[in-house]
């Protein structure tokens, strides 16, 4: 079979799922609507919450489990309903099949001598002629079309693979939810759009995937819709992310209208013959730019990022695999897709480099204090994604792709291990209420061991081949500095700090569980673990396939199998480091970032473990950094102030001043002005127009009073003129003859 | 005794014409001024006559003819408004009506 033709059926199989639960799904499903509504479970959380005194509100998991069904069932659990066995056998199958087709691709692309495929099925928008920014006349269009090649190969095996293991997680994770089959439709649309969004030849289709990735994030984030906590962090991040796609379509439409096509491999072949934009900022420039706020608002970097963190709102496998595994690298992914054009813009380039690293050591610094679980990873992912752009802000494209591929294992790794404690403590999200509970869930414990250490860069772990590829990129890059460096690094130790926190609070030390849900602590079912061992697999593994040039020159199999996307960068980059060739220097930095990690782990050791009591008195005597962290910086007080208050209410009372103000002044001036011109032409009409007519009435008058005095009414009168006239009249014969 | 000749005529046609006119402009009574138009009707009557006499020309006898008839309808028309005019205003004085003063 000839996968390579068939690709475009790979986004195909998601999208036949999706749309048999959201179509047909609620009609196979025996609950009445109400009921689906309220998912159960959560009035119990809360209800059991408020039994405790606890005023923690930030988890919204209806989960039970398997002690949880005396109270589950008089809500109408249907577990192991014939729907849900259809249900969990047919979604995780589709995307299964769709993770069978691109191994298939990509195997086939392995043996091919260009490694690059396109299939274009047909065209979707057809030819609107357009005047380019030179004058010619060009032709807008955008094929319906799939483009495999090393890069976006990379990208479907990511979210195939890991999508495929987060719907099997999800089966045992959701299984006392209501609306089952809905979330399983929504996971299987986001797998569909985030395909689309891969796979797509041009940016007008990749732009279809991009919003298509935003809605079912905005879907999932709010699955719990009737709380309302829950339905504003999903229009949050739909909001935020908006602004951000504000700029990837105009730098798209920019960028279309200097070089007259969509298509990457056109866009790239027309880029080739441009000169790079050293000296000036310059239209690429401005174009990349805009492409890169596309990106900052999907892959949640400064200032777009205050959706991701609250995003933790919806399910834990949601925030495995939209808010950390796949979707928030599609912008990271829409970067190094346009690599040459970044490439050409050097200053952009820089912007994108100080960007990541301010993200990274931002995110990692409130990450240092929070208390929720899922917030921590939150924050940890924001962090680590700020790493990808700084690896691509100092040009380093197939470093970023390459922690982000790394990064998609040990990070859905942690979140799924973060659901399964979540899972075992009933819905507890605060590490404060938990600890001990190493041996009590020890398959994820285990697991999550593993994940923390692939995050945190120990040598031999995924993270570790990443994060310091991306550290000596930023070192030795002539685009990169000392300065980002030190940021990145200081950013590893935090990293390993917060991580280790984590683990400490949860898994080790004095148990803090209250007494009855420590009663029903249990390990997590089967398609919940199975899926964390295999991706603790790949926390370990996927490292491998890029080591550092200094260990061996062996194993480089991810950079050559990118080269050919990010080619002429490629051997730029290893031009460079032969020409540094500072074997003992990049030994060192390695050795400096691995010693930042060791110190990292070990400090949250003695803090969260040891001697609990550092931490605390450290709180007493920075309190005024300690709150600020807590409170994230204060920066969503900041924007709410400035933007939603400021600009947005603060905006609306200027417009609404400015109505009742000038426009309504400007009515109501035209009505004064109208009144008075009206009471003018009145008083011209009475005294002028009027007296004129007056007048001449009245001298009428005066004139005809002679005249009126000979009128008697008298007959005789009359008769006596008549007379008197013709005596005249023959008077005037007789004497004038 | 002398001839009755056409001036004769006009002098008594003058007369009459004289006295009609005077009655018309100084009665107040309307019955009486009708009656001083009939006069200077058959003032002009007399004129006719003798000229037609004088002149032996049988047209103004005619015209004399018309005029006697032209004079009672008159004479009735005349009287008819009287009465309407009596009817309504309680008098025949020509001064006390006085309805198309301005």
């Amino acid at each position: 079979m000839n996968f390579l033709d068939y690709i475009w059926l790979i986004p195909l199989f998601p999208l036949f799922g999706a749309a048999l639960m959201l179509l047909i799904g609620k009609k196979l499903d025996p609950q009445p609507a109400s009921e689906v509504a309220l998912a159960p479970g959560v009035e119990h959380v809360h209800d059991e919450h408020d039994h405790h005194g606890h005023s923690h509100n930030g988890h919204s998991h209806s989960h039970g489990h398997d002690h949880d069904h005396d109270h589950g069932h008089e809500h109408g659990h249907h577990h192991g309903s014939p729907l849900k066995k259809l249900v969990s056998l047919l979604c995780p199958g589709m995307v299964l099949l769709s993770f069978i087709f691109s191994v298939g691709a990509v195997l086939e692309l392995a043996s091919k001598e260009q490694r690059l495929h396109q299939v274009i099925q047909f065209t979707w928008l057809a030819g609107l002629p357009f005047h380019m920014a030179d004058g010619r006349l060009g032709t807008f269009t955008a094929d319906w079309g799939f483009l495999l090649d090393p890069l976006s190969a990379v990208m479907i095996l990511v979210v195939t693979g890991i999508g495929f293991l987060i719907h099997v997680y999800s089966v045992g994770y959701m299984a006392h939810d209501n609306g089952f089959y809905r979330f399983f439709g929504y996971l299987n649309l986001f797998v569909f759009f985030m395909l689309m969004l891969v796979l797509a030849n041009n940016y007008v289709l990749l732009f279809v995937g991009w919003e298509g990735v935003g809605l079912c994030s905005y879907l999932l984030i709010g699955f719990y819709f009737h709380k309302k906590s829950a339905g504003d962090a999903g229009k949050k991040a739909f909001i935020v992310n908006r602004i951000g796609d504000a700029g990837f379509v105009l730098g798209t439409l920019l960028l279309f209208s200097l070089v007259g096509t969509t298509r990457f491999v056109d866009v790239n072949k027309a880029l080739a013959e441009m000169p790079a934009e050293t000296i000036e900022f310059g239209v690429l420039s401005a174009a990349a730019l805009l492409l890169f706020i596309g990106a900052t608002g999907k892959s949640a970097q400064f200032p777009l990022y205050v959706w991701l963190p609250d995003a933790m709102e919806g399910p834990t496998p949601v925030s495995a695999l939209i808010h950390a595994a796949t979707m928030v690298t599609a912008g990271v992914y829409m970067v190094a897709r346009s690599n040459a054009l970044f490439s050409l813009a050097p200053h952009t380039l820089t912007i994108v480099a100080v960007v990541g690293a301010f993200t990274a050591i931002l995110a990692a610094s409130i990450g240092l204090v929070q208390n929720d679980i899922k917030r921590v990873l939150a924050y940890s992912t924001v962090s680590q994604l700020g790493y990808m752009v700084l690896a691509l802000g100092v040009g380093a494209y197939w470093v970023a792709v390459f922690h982000l591929f790394t990064h998609a294992f040990f990070k859905a790794l942690l979140f799924l291990g973060s659901g399964s404690v979540i899972h075992a403590m009933s819905g507890e999200q605060d590490m404060r209420r938990m600890g001990a509970l190493k041996d009590k869930i020890p398959t994820t414990h285990f697991t999550m061991f593993i994940g923390s250490l692939a995050i945190a860069g120990i040598p031999g772990l995924a993270g570790f081949f990443s994060k310091d590829e991306i550290l000596w990129q930023t070192f030795s890059s002539p685009l990169g500095s000392k300065a980002l460096y030190a940021v990145g690094l200081t950013t590893a130790g935090m990293t390993a700090f917060y991580m280790w926190r984590l683990m400490n609070m949860t898994f080790y030390g004095k148990s803090r569980v209250a007494p009855d849900v420590a009663a029903k602590i249990h390990e997590s079912p089967a398609s919940m673990t199975i899926p964390l061992q295999v991706l603790a697999l790949g926390s370990v593994l996927a490292g491998w396939l890029s080591v550092p040039k200094i260990w061996t020159d062996k194993l480089q199999l991810f950079e050559h199998w990118l080269a050919p996307v990010f080619g002429a960068e490629g051997a730029h980059a290893a031009a460079e480091e032969a020409s540094h060739g500072a074997a003992s220097l990049e030994w060192l930095l390695m050795g400096v970032s691995v010693t930042i990690a060791v110190i990292g782990i070990y400090i949250a050791r003695v803090f969260y473990n040891d001697k609990p009591e550092i931490p605390e008195s450290l709180e007493a005597r920075l309190p005024g950094l300690h709150r600020s962290l807590l409170n994230k910086w204060y920066l969503d007080e900041i924007y709410d102030f400035l933007f939603v208050n400021g600009l947005c209410k603060g905006g609306g009372r200027l417009l609404g001043a400015f109505d009742s103000n000038v426009i309504d002044g400007a009515v109501n001036g035209a009505g004064w002005i109208t009144r008075f011109s009206a009471t003018a032409s009145m008083w011209w009409d009475t005294w002028i127009i009027d007296g004129a007519v007056r007048l001449s009435s009245f001298l009428v008058k005066i004139l005809s009073y002679p005249v009126r005095i000979l009128q008697t009414g008298q007959v005789q009168s009359y008769a006596l003129f008549i007379v008197m006239g013709a005596i005249v009249f023959f008077g005037y014969y007789m004497v004038g003859r | 005794m002398q001839p009755i000749t056409t001036v004769h005529y006009l002098v008594l046609s003058a007369a009459l014409l004289l006295i009609g006119t005077i009655g018309v402009l100084t009665r107040r009574n309307i019955v009486i001024i009708l009656m001083s138009i009939e006069l200077i009707l058959n003032a002009v009557n007399i004129n006719l006559i003798a000229f037609s006499q004088y002149l032996h020309n049988i047209g103004g006898q005619i015209f004399t003819i018309f005029v006697i008839t032209d004079a009672v309808a008159e004479a009735a028309v005349g009287l008819g408004i009287l009465i309407a005019l009596f009817r309504n205003k309680e008098t025949v004085q020509a001064d006390q009506i006085d309805l198309l003063k301005w």
